[in-house]
């Protein structure tokens, strides 16, 4: 305490407090397996397990025939099925033997075509009858769709091989933007990243912040000089860079791995991306300094963040069919915002009414974090 | 050996309901995910946000777009007058799909040459594309059969009549809600024997059990049973709300309920038990529990279907154990499924609960004498 | 108090008190406490578990707000201006705050890098310390893998890398061996002889009060006592005698004095008693002595404990031991051996904790295994118990193999461990239900022993309070009373006095000599030395070896060259290590 320089207030010694603190940080990180495989591992198992485990392209779906009594006519439309790469069509002789293939889970969906589709095919309306299994209301909705577009193609070949024209009045004609392959991987990748960055981020930061206060460390660090924001941004600088790196290695594997095209800027993507990084770890650091406890720390973080931002996010479930007091809740998940961003700058490309309102809402969340856990801790136990 | 083995249940049971820490463990995620997915988990829309482009001021181009608007399904946003007006709109998802209709529309309608309606559609959630087209698709058709009907056109040659089995609605809700029965069973069920070695560990009061006479079969039989009282009690409160809460019809029998979720009871607890036995401290029990249940959820056919996974993938998922459990759960609830239909998910989840807990009393007995 | 100046006041707390609440309980965890500490000096603040030192030591580094009055550190208000007292108060908390995960040399440079020491300044600093606490050697080491005692010194020298004004240690030879707690206090001696550092040290270990320059005694939060050490014992000077009494064991003739009215305490020492009587109490010899054939009673010198157990004694109300009147263990094992080891190792990995240990413990006999952390006699215990498999040698315990021994030989152990493990969220009547029907009791006998239990440790009052609201001498109580109610043969006590205060301590050992005197033979292990005059044979252990067994006096004999002066077990100890170390060296 001789002169000004020794101040503990010091920018000289601030910095030097500061940089002890990371690297002191990445030291632990690296000695600590469990870090290591949160930060690396887990991002790469789960972008494999959703990757490939995840999917709501229905192929090969197994359905039931049942011709009544086969004919041209019946082996022209049954062809259809056929060859469609959606289907996997059974053919059982009758109506009992598919009923009973449907409750036993071996088939999705039954179509029949009864003993007079000859006949009534001349007089104008022969009746297809479609049987869906509706448990899963999804698939069931999505085999409708695709034998509706068998029994499309087929009407339109029957046509022009009748010679007429084709009857059909009004015909949509679909441009799917974006995704026109319909690939569910290639809206589910770029969400996952938000997830996986919030495990990062939140529950990481979360544990090991909490696991300072269980081993007695936090009281011997706040015994010193060392001022709240250094204590503080020790944290937050290591684990933003390990987050950076987890959302790096997701970004690569998204690329290269499940082919998910990027449209938008790399430079928008790491904004966002930050952003949203810095509101995780601001939400790990208040649940740490709300529970100090690695056990309560860990189950916060899973069902506070973790949860959430998978239900919640519109990283799976659309957000805007959601009941609006749900809706409501989901404003105040910041994967919200991230996965909007993601599943835009991945598919659509750097879109700004989407990037600059998402953007803000980031921005202002990672404000909201960081500023209470900077108001909330005191140089001070109990 | 009986009276020990409920001394040791009864003491299980104090701790977990006196500790607030594994109090909330067991009350709180149940009823959190409860609300969360049957809620908010669904593949169903609703208002899906539309805009209508509409170049032709015929009677019939008024007449389809009406379909639409008095759909349930779709929520008229904007209306719009340019092609350059479609992107934008769609771009920063104001809407989901833009309905254009071009100047030819009723020409072509009335010269019988096919009229055109464009949908461009959002694909960035390529399962709302899906099933936004679906149900436009849905309004097209109304239009058609009405359209043909009432200018005596001849009808199509084939049409299709389509019913589903089961959820003839096709709600989402009838299929997740059910799943969440077997999903929370598994989490309750997983934590609440995860832990409780661990926890006893970290107290030290372990050894002192170790060190009673107690034999290892009759430690793991006390901490098995709470896990099982505990799931019994909240599946079947589950079931409860999932019928008077959510609406959820129950067709089958309790009897074939009840023994596909004993049979997955005990294989989650001899799951959760494994973990046990390996865990040193409660975080690790929580990691190894969180590391467990994602896969199991996802590779469980939850929310997505397991047809749709790669083969390999596939076969990892019949060690599942919440696969066959979810089998049944649909099967009672929606299909009514009678006992003999479920025996192909009844013996694998009985196979699965012998191997865990064997193996579990193997590493209990290696682990800790 | 006397009057001092204020410069020389480096601590002064004026009417602090502080209440934490504790579940639905509101713990007083300091109760008007006044206290200084002066300039130059080396205070000590003694007192048990629970009475406050921690709550009193994170209030002057400013960690914690008082209720109300006020805490000044080197003329600071440690409250308001903690920032200040931080920057130049050095403190050491409980577990000495290391990175386990952080080398030596990484420890050093974060707190070198976080109390601002310039980069320039560090490298000699860095050599001073590690020269000073012999930590050289092991700057590549993580602090993880350090021993207890390297671990304190190691902590001591974080705190130190910027010479601070004021030097605040919290416990800091709890769980370190006695060679590194004198090395420890060798240092501070220096620190305060050579730099004029001061400095302000809790401590559970009354034999520790003699380094201090002045002691400040605490109990349940008030200050019983602020001065030096010798003005402590002075006090008590006249009340203090031996008794000797050849062929008698030792432990007899204490339990015998510690029943005599006007007997303020009596403890074991060497081959006879230690007495303290009340004030103004003269011992007859014809009255005390009775029944000691060829006892001898002389003055002794006073000595701190003595002066703290006066005034324990005299703010609480002795508790009453009921007579061993209980019927006798049966013999069932005939004259043999109850515990045999022999030749047993434990290797963990290419580390052996255990290496070749080798004794028996016969019937009724109290058999003390002694040692610091890490010295093997845990790894023993637990193997003893049928906790841990042997990597070889013969572990028999009541004739049967311990690592095969089926439930029913457990039936016959009684086991109490280092944390006093009982189902905290469970009540004290819960907890001995729970015992009870693990040891298989039941029906009337059930109902018996535990009523037996809540009377004999005055549990009753507390019968449906939860165990862990209880204060540690109670959980202690309640654990030994759990490992009792089956009344086994033989028990296992594992560091059974940690923590609890000396009357506490004086209580269970009075216990623990009426269950011997029955015939249950007793197995225990502890770190405090002067316990090791309770036990009737010892084995003194150091990396995984035995160093010296047999009764008390034997080994302290064995410790020195014949015609020394017998020397103190703590001595004897230390003697014993370093003999050790040398020969190590030397092949």
């Amino acid at each position: 305490m001789k002169a000004s320089a020794d101040l503990p207030m010091g920018f000289a010694r601030r910095w030097m407090r500061l940089r002890g603190l990371v690297r002191k940080e990445f030291v632990q990180i690296m000695r600590d397996p469990s870090s290591i495989a949160i930060a690396f591992l887990l991002p790469v198992i789960l972008l494999l397990l959703f990757g490939y485990g995840v999917s709501l392209d229905a192929e090969h779906v197994a359905i039931a025939v049942v011709v009544d009594q086969p004919s041209d006519l019946t082996a022209s439309f049954t062809g259809g099925l056929v060859r469609s790469r959606y289907f996997n069509p059974i053919f059982l002789p009758t109506m009992a033997e598919a009923e009973r293939a449907m409750r036993e889970r071996r088939a999705s969906a039954i179509v029949r075509l009864r003993s007079d589709f000859a006949e009534k095919r001349l007089r104008g309306s022969a009746p297809i009858q479609v049987v869906i299994n509706g448990t899963d209301a999804n698939t069931g909705r999505l085999v409708a769709g695709y034998l509706e577009g068998v029994w499309t193609a087929w009407l339109v070949e029957e046509a022009r091989a009748s010679g007429g024209s084709v009857v059909v009045p009004v015909e949509v004609e679909e441009r799917v933007w974006f995704n026109s392959r319909i690939r569910s991987r290639d809206f589910l990748v770029p969400g996952l990243i938000a997830i996986i960055m919030t495990l990062i981020g939140t529950l990481l930061t979360a544990m090991v912040m909490a696991r300072e206060w269980e081993r007695g460390t936090m009281e011997a660090l706040l015994s010193t000089p060392a001022a709240i924001p250094e204590i503080l941004l020790g944290k937050l600088i290591p684990y933003f860079v390990l987050g950076a790196g987890g959302m790096l290695q997701s970004v690569a594997m998204a690329l290269w791995l499940f082919e998910v095209p990027l449209r938008g800027s790399f430079l928008a993507l790491l904004g966002s991306a930050t952003l949203f990084l810095l509101a995780a770890l601001g939400l790990g650091l208040l649940i740490s300094i709300v529970s100090k406890n690695q056990f309560v720390a860990g189950q916060a973080a899973i069902l506070g963040t973790f949860l959430p931002a998978f239900i919640l996010s519109g990283f799976l479930f659309d957000i805007s069919s959601m009941p609006a007091f749900v809706r409501g809740i989901t404003y105040l998940i910041p994967a919200r915002y991230f996965v909007a961003i993601l599943q835009t700058v991945f598919l659509a490309g750097n879109v700004r009414s989407i990037l600059i309102p998402n953007g803000i809402a980031l921005f202002v969340m990672a404000v909201l974090f960081l500023g209470l856990s900077r108001l909330m801790s005191r140089k001070r136990l109990g | 050996m009986a009276r020990r083995v409920w001394a040791l249940a009864i003491k299980e049971f104090l701790v977990l309901l006196k500790d607030p820490r594994s109090r909330v463990v067991i009350i709180v995620p149940p009823f959190l995910q409860l609300f969360v997915f049957g809620f908010a988990a669904s593949f169903d829309l609703n208002d899906v946000p539309i805009a209508i482009y509409c170049e032709d001021p015929g009677v019939d181009a008024q007449e389809l777009l009406a379909g639409f608007r008095h759909s349930r399904h779709f929520d008229e946003r904007a209306r719009i007058t340019r092609d350059a007006e479609i992107a934008p709109l769609i771009d920063s998802k104001q809407v989901l799909l833009v309905i254009h209709i071009g100047p030819r529309f009723s020409r072509d309608l009335r010269l019988r040459a096919p009229a055109v309606v464009q949908v461009v559609v959002d694909g960035r959630d390529s399962n709302t594309a899906l099933v936004s087209l679906g149900y436009v698709h849905g309004v097209i058709n109304r239009f058609n059969g009405e359209f043909a009907a009432r200018e005596g056109l001849p009808g199509l040659p084939a049409r299709l009549e389509t019913r589903s089995w089961f959820n003839p609605n096709l709600e989402s809700r009838w299929f997740i809600v059910p799943g969440i029965v077997g999903l929370i069973t598994l989490v309750v069920t997983l934590l609440v024997t995860a832990l409780s070695v661990a926890r006893e560990r970290e107290q030290g009061t372990f050894d002192q059990t170790l060190v009673a006479p107690f034999r290892a079969g009759e430690i793991l039989l006390g901490k098995a049973v709470p896990g099982f009282v505990i799931g019994l009690c909240e599946a079947s409160l589950i079931v409860l709300i999932a019928v008077f809460g959510f609406g959820v019809p129950f067709l089958g029998d309790l009897a074939t309920f009840y023994a596909g979720l004993a049979l997955f009871l005990i294989s989650a607890i001899g799951v959760g038990l494994m973990i046990s036995s390996l865990a040193v401290t409660q975080q690790q029990g929580l990691l190894g529990a969180f590391l467990f249940l994602v896969p199991a959820v996802i590779l469980s056919g939850f929310a997505t279907p397991i047809a749709n996974m790669p083969p390999f993938l596939r076969y990892v998922t019949l060690i599942n154990p919440l696969r066959y459990f979810l089998v049944i759960l649909r099967g009672v609830f929606l299909e009514g499924a009678p006992f003999h239909l479920l025996i192909d998910q009844l013996w694998p989840m009985a196979l699965i609960g012998g191997v865990t807990l064997t193996t579990a009393a193997w590493l209990f007995r290696k682990r800790s004498v | 108090m006397t009057p001092t100046e204020p410069a020389k006041v480096v601590i002064e707390a004026r009417d602090v008190h502080k209440s934490f609440s504790a579940g639905k309980r509101l713990v007083r965890a300091l109760r008007g406490v006044e206290l200084i500490a002066r300039r130059g000096e080396v205070t000590g603040l003694i007192g048990p578990d629970g009475s406050g030192k921690t709550t009193l030591m994170r209030m002057i580094i400013g960690l914690l707000v008082p209720d109300s009055g006020t805490i000044h550190a080197l003329g600071r208000d440690a409250t308001r201006d903690s920032l200040a007292v931080q920057a130049v108060v050095g403190y050491m908390p409980q577990r000495f705050g290391l990175y386990e995960d952080l080398t030596v040399q990484e420890n050093l440079e974060l707190y070198a890098d976080l109390q601002g020491v310039p980069r320039g300044a560090r490298l000699e600093r860095f050599q001073e310390l590690t020269h000073m606490t012999g930590l050289g050697r092991f700057s590549g080491r993580l602090a993880g893998r350090l021993s207890g005692g390297m671990k304190q010194k190691l902590g001591l020298a974080c705190t130190l890398v910027r010479t601070p004004e004021l030097l605040l240690l919290d416990e800091p030879t709890v769980g370190v061996d006695p060679q590194s707690r004198r090395e420890l206090w060798a240092i501070i001696d220096r620190l305060v002889r050579d730099d004029g550092l001061s400095v302000f040290v809790s401590t559970l270990y009354l034999d520790e009060a003699e380094h201090c320059d002045r002691v400040v005694i605490i109990h349940e939060g008030e200050v019983l006592g602020q001065d030096s050490p010798g003005v402590y014992s002075e006090r008590m000077r006249g009340r203090a005698w031996t008794v000797m009494a050849a062929g008698v064991k030792p432990r007899a003739i204490q339990a015998r004095l510690a029943r005599v009215d006007g007997v303020l305490d009596a403890v074991v020492q060497g081959d006879g008693a230690r007495v303290v009587g009340e004030v103004g109490w003269t011992p007859e010899p014809s009255r005390l002595l009775a029944g000691l054939e060829g006892a001898t009673l002389a003055p002794a010198a006073p000595r701190f404990e003595d002066a703290f157990i006066d005034m324990l004694r005299s703010r609480a109300a002795g508790v009453e031991i009921a007579a061993p009147g209980e019927r006798p263990i049966p013999n069932r094992h005939g004259d043999g051996p109850v515990i045999e080891v022999e030749d047993v190792q434990r290797r963990f990995g290419d580390f052996y904790a255990v290496k070749g240990v080798t004794f028996q413990v016969a019937r009724g006999e109290v058999f003390g295994l002694l040692g610091a952390n890490g010295a093997g006699k845990s790894t023993t215990f637990r193997m003893l118990c049928g906790l841990l498999p042997a990597t070889a040698g013969r572990l028999r315990v009541a004739g049967v193999d311990a690592r095969t021994a089926a439930a029913t030989a457990r039936e016959r152990l009684g086991y109490m461990s280092q944390k006093f493990s009982l189902y905290g969220y469970l009540s004290v009547r819960q907890n001995l239900n729970f015992f009870s029907s693990a040891y298989g009791l039941a029906g009337a006998r059930r109902g018996d022993r535990i009523r037996w239990a809540l009377d004999q440790f005055q549990l009753a009052p507390y019968a449906d309070a939860q165990s862990a609201d209880l204060s540690l001498g109670y959980k202690q109580r309640l654990a030994l009373a759990c490992a009792l109610l089956h009344e086994p043969e033989i028990l296992f006590l594992d560091e059974p006095t940690s923590g609890v205060d000396p009357l506490a301590r004086r209580e269970f050992w009075r216990r623990i000599n009426a269950l011997a005197e029955q015939g249950v033979t007793v197995l225990v292990t502890t770190h405090f030395m002067e316990e090791a005059e309770y036990c009737d044979r010892l084995a003194i252990m150091a990396a995984g070896k035995i160093l010296a067994l047999g009764a008390p006096r034997d080994v302290k004999r064995s410790a020195v060259a014949a015609g020394e002066a017998e020397p103190t077990m703590e001595d004897a100890f230390i003697r014993l290590i370093e003999r050790d170390q040398g020969s190590r060296d030397t092949t």
